[in-house]
């Protein structure tokens, strides 16, 4: 609970639990383990988050897991649950693809890609789901100052999915429209080749907003949630009274939480589809 | 909020995990369902198929049982007809045999009678040249009269 230095004051819980483990490179050009918000902010972007990064790989690890293993043991007359399950994800983003992506283009990438997003992003968000305190405090018994369990909650997850969406968006369009006609998409619309310089500025902040806003939903959404739940983790300090009125507050919102997670996963999961689907449009 | 490596690092985390799941995971998986939805219509398909075979089974069975009992009933009658047939000729055979048997032992009667007639006549005259011999004994000469007794048993033997 406590901050780096030991104080047990609200805003540095609050802080504390809103820093990642961070290893980068110091300004004397030492890579080590960040002491504290300011030394991590002071290593610039020669750093990483090894917490988001390892609960994202594994979160990603186990779900690849469970579905290699359910398709092994696929049995046709005796599914199990788990397989009923991860069928039904399949034919969701199979379903999603179908429904939403562009009839004029075939694209074998989608699909798997919707699935991917939507499981491994829900498996993430699923992080929030567990008490705000646990972890942390297990990692600072195992000698980890830093700890933040949700991936989702860390803006470079979220942003560098939607990074890699907008690589993908980049990719089919220079591809499927051809270097020109997606320069001509970009420069023609809206308004004609009278205005290019207007309509390229129009385009080029729609086309930046699509990952920036995708990113930034998810991202949002669940550092939001998070703390929101990190302020009722503050009240079992303060009381029997507000402790019991914390414990009903977590449960509502753990509950309400359950809809926003999936619902962000499935966001993410069509605004993809959906982008990808304008960037192998013709017009 | 620092943005760092994080971002690239998730970035190419996300474009592995893509791939790997287009690569590894999609294929089994949907490969396996789409099986066994062939499966499920094959399955449909051979259940019907196997529903026609049995109404035609059951029409052809119909149909062998319904010309087993016509052909019953034809047999049944030519059996009663043969039947008959039988009867009467064995009515036919008892009849004539018996009139054959009947005929044959009047011949034997009539032989019988013809037979006793024979042998009584025989005796008759016997008894009649015995008689007449003793009778004519004293008065007749054996010898002389000899052709006149041969005469009488020939007439005896006639009559």
């Amino acid at each position: 609970m406590a901050s780096e230095n030991g104080e047990l004051t609200g805003a540095g819980y609050i802080n504390h639990h809103l820093s990642n483990l961070t290893y980068g490179q110091l300004p004397d050009g030492t890579w080590s383990f960040a002491h504290g918000a300011e030394e991590a902010a002071s290593m610039g972007f020669m750093a990483i988050h090894v917490d988001s990064m390892v609960w994202a790989l594994s979160l990603g690890v186990i779900m690849f897991w469970v579905m290699r293993r359910v398709a092994k043991s696929f049995s046709s007359d005796k599914p199990s649950k788990v397989q009923c399950f991860v069928e039904a994800l399949f034919d969701m983003a199979q379903d999603s693809k179908d429904s939403t992506f562009t009839k004029q283009a075939k694209n074998v990438w989608i699909a798997p890609m919707a699935l991917t997003i939507f499981v491994w992003v829900f498996f993430m968000n699923l992080m929030d789901l567990v008490p705000v305190d646990w972890i942390p405090e297990l990692a600072k018994l195992a000698g980890v100052g830093y700890m933040k369990i949700v991936p989702s909650t860390d803006v470079n997850v979220a942003l560098g999915m939607a990074l890699a969406v907008f690589i993908m968006i980049l990719y089919y369009s220079l591809k499927i429209k051809g270097p020109v006609g997606f320069a001509k998409e970009l420069a023609l619309q809206p308004f004609g080749k009278y205005l290019i310089p207007f309509n390229l500025v129009l385009e080029l902040v729609g086309l930046l907003a699509k990952p920036l806003s995708l990113g930034l939903r998810l991202f949002g959404n669940m550092y939001a949630g998070e703390l929101i739940f990190i302020l009722i983790a503050m009240m079992y300090s303060a009381g029997l009274g507000l402790g019991v009125l914390g414990g009903v507050a977590q449960l509502g919102w753990s509950i309400f939480h359950i809809l926003v997670i999936t619902l962000q996963a499935y966001i993410f999961m069509m605004l993809t589809i959906v982008y990808l689907s304008q960037a192998h449009e013709h017009h | 909020m620092n943005i760092n490596l994080t971002l690239i690092g998730q970035t190419i985390s996300f474009l592995l995990f893509v791939w790997f799941c287009k690569k590894f995971v999609w294929p089994p998986m949907v490969n396996a369902m789409q099986e066994r939805q062939n499966q499920i219509a094959d399955g449909l398909a051979a259940a019907e198929k196997g529903q026609e075979a049995q109404n035609v089974a059951e029409k052809e069975a119909a149909e062998l049982i319904s010309k087993a009992k016509t052909q019953a009933a034809e047999i049944i009658a030519s059996a009663e007809k043969r039947g008959n047939a039988v009867v009467d000729e064995a009515k036919t055979t008892a009849t004539s045999e018996k009139e054959r048997i009947v005929a044959s032992a009047l011949t034997e009667v009539e032989q019988e009678v013809h037979t006793a007639r024979e042998q009584l006549r025989i005796q008759v005259s016997s008894i009649a040249v015995a008689a007449a011999s003793k009778i004519a004994d004293k008065e007749i000469d054996e010898a002389a009269h000899a052709g006149l007794i041969e005469d009488l048993v020939k007439q005896l033997k006639a009559s």
